[in-house]
């Protein structure tokens, strides 16, 4: 715990705030010391902690699949490009299976999507204290590490992919795709409204499902590793009990992250094929 | 859980390193992973073709071999049969060269013979001659009596 006389509440919320960075309300600009600073910062302001864990784990990922790209042999790979390449196959044979127009675009959007939704949840899988107090120790109070559990981060990547879905829609379709949105499901003119309604709930249900699926699969994971290490505090008896229990969630916790990457990783690539096909 | 400007900064992040991924990363590791395929199909396919290679140098070897054994097997039999045929001639040979030998022995023997015969009639008559004039012991006209003895002698 961060400090010793913190309420199990307060331990909660603590670890539920992110680090931010806005404009104070007497006009300079500065890192929020507690959850009240940050919540009247409003809108124009930045979750430093997710943005810079997001982003980190961005560059590694290019840095690594870079690297492993430029030195690509056509001979016998090494470790890494042969890791590279099995992940790659392995996207690629999903994003196959599921999209079938032409678009160059799409791999790699799986790919990154794939692999950066992954190692931000991978985050999930460091205790929950160690990082914080690492950052305490260093002044910094407020650090939260798993940037899919702050709900701008799938947001973020639904609107991406949002946008794609959009813009793919009408380059492929053209006006088709505007048709799309009033003679469907029912092809008569009197129904235009309904299906302006129900397609255009449709559509923006997709982001947000997206969004929505992997933010609360996150956060409710990271709920439960914080809930699990409040009874660290609690007595020998229950801080051993509280050890093996978070042991047990890490290891299922395992599946859980890739499970929602692929998941996000696939609805991406189904999305954006819709956009591609007539119905 | 607050919406702020960090969905934007996300939203940016997101395009650059798809950006990055898309230019980097997919395309050269992909055209690599297509060469290699291509370059173990195509071992694959010298693989084959080189055991084809081998099977057709296998058989036409045996062909030869087989074929060889057989002219040896033919140049043998005409060896012996041209042997045979040698021997053969040469017994021919031997057997008319014998008969030549033979015939030749025969009448030498015969010209002998009559040699022998003649020398015999002569010394007979000339026998007889002196007998009859022992006969006699006259002097007979010789030339009477040689008529008579050639007569004689040819009786002989």
């Amino acid at each position: 715990m961060a400090s010793e006389n913190q309420t199990t509440t307060e331990y909660i919320q603590h670890h539920l705030q992110n680090l931010v960075f806005g404009k104070h309300p007497d006009g300079s600009w500065g890192l929020a010391h507690s959850p009240e600073e940050a919540a009247e910062m409003g809108f124009w302001a930045f979750h430093v902690d997710s943005l810079g864990w997001s982003i980190g784990l961005g560059v590694i990922f290019c840095w690594l699949f870079g690297r492993a790209a430029r030195r690509a042999t056509t001979g016998v790979p090494g470790p890494l490009q042969n890791f590279v390449e099995w992940l790659l196959e392995f996207v690629d044979g999903t994003v196959k299976d599921s999209f079938h127009g032409r678009n160059k675009i799409i791999g790699p959007l799986a790919l990154t999507v794939f692999t950066w939704v992954f190692l931000m949840n991978l985050m999930d899988l460091v205790p929950v204290d160690l990082v914080p107090w690492l950052f305490s120790l260093a002044g910094v109070h407020y650090q939260k590490i798993v940037p899919t559990t702050d709900i701008n981060v799938p947001v973020g990547l639904a609107l991406g992919v949002f946008v794609l879905m959009i813009y793919y829609g009408f380059k492929v379709k053209g006006a088709g795709y505007l048709k799309e949105f009033i003679l469907h499901p029912f092809n008569h003119w009197a129904f235009i409204p309904v299906n302006l309604f129900m397609e255009v709930v449709g559509l923006l249900a997709k982001p947000f499902s997206l969004a929505l699926r992997l933010f609360g699969n996150m956060f409710a994971g990271e709920m439960i590793f914080i809930l699990i290490a409040t009874m660290y505090s609690a007595g020998l008896i229950l801080g051993i009990f509280g050890g093996a229990l978070q042991l047990g969630w890490a290891i299922f916790h395992i599946l859980i992250i890739t499970l929602q990457a692929f998941i996000f990783m696939v609805l991406t690539v189904v999305y954006l094929s819709q956009s591609h096909e007539d119905h | 859980m607050n919406i702020n400007i960090t969905l934007f900064g996300q939203m940016v992040s997101f395009a650059v390193f798809v950006w990055f991924c898309m230019k980097f990363v997919w395309p050269a590791l992909t055209s690599a992973m297509e060469e290699r395929k291509k370059k173990i199909a195509e071992g694959l396919d010298a693989a084959d073709r080189a055991m084809h290679d081998l099977e057709l140098a296998q058989n036409k070897a045996t062909d030869q071999l087989k074929e060889a054994r057989k002219e040896a097997a033919e140049l043998i039999e005409h060896a012996n049969k041209r042997a045979n045929q040698i021997v053969e001639e040469a017994k021919e040979q031997a057997r008319t060269e014998g008969d030549r030998l033979k015939a030749a022995a025969r009448d030498e023997i015969d010209q002998e013979i009559n040699r022998a015969r003649e020398e015999l009639r002569a010394r007979v008559a000339a026998l007889v001659v002196t007998g009859a004039e022992r006969i006699l012991e006259s002097s007979i006209d010789e030339q009477a009596n040689r008529e008579l003895v050639d007569k004689l002698s040819a009786q002989l």
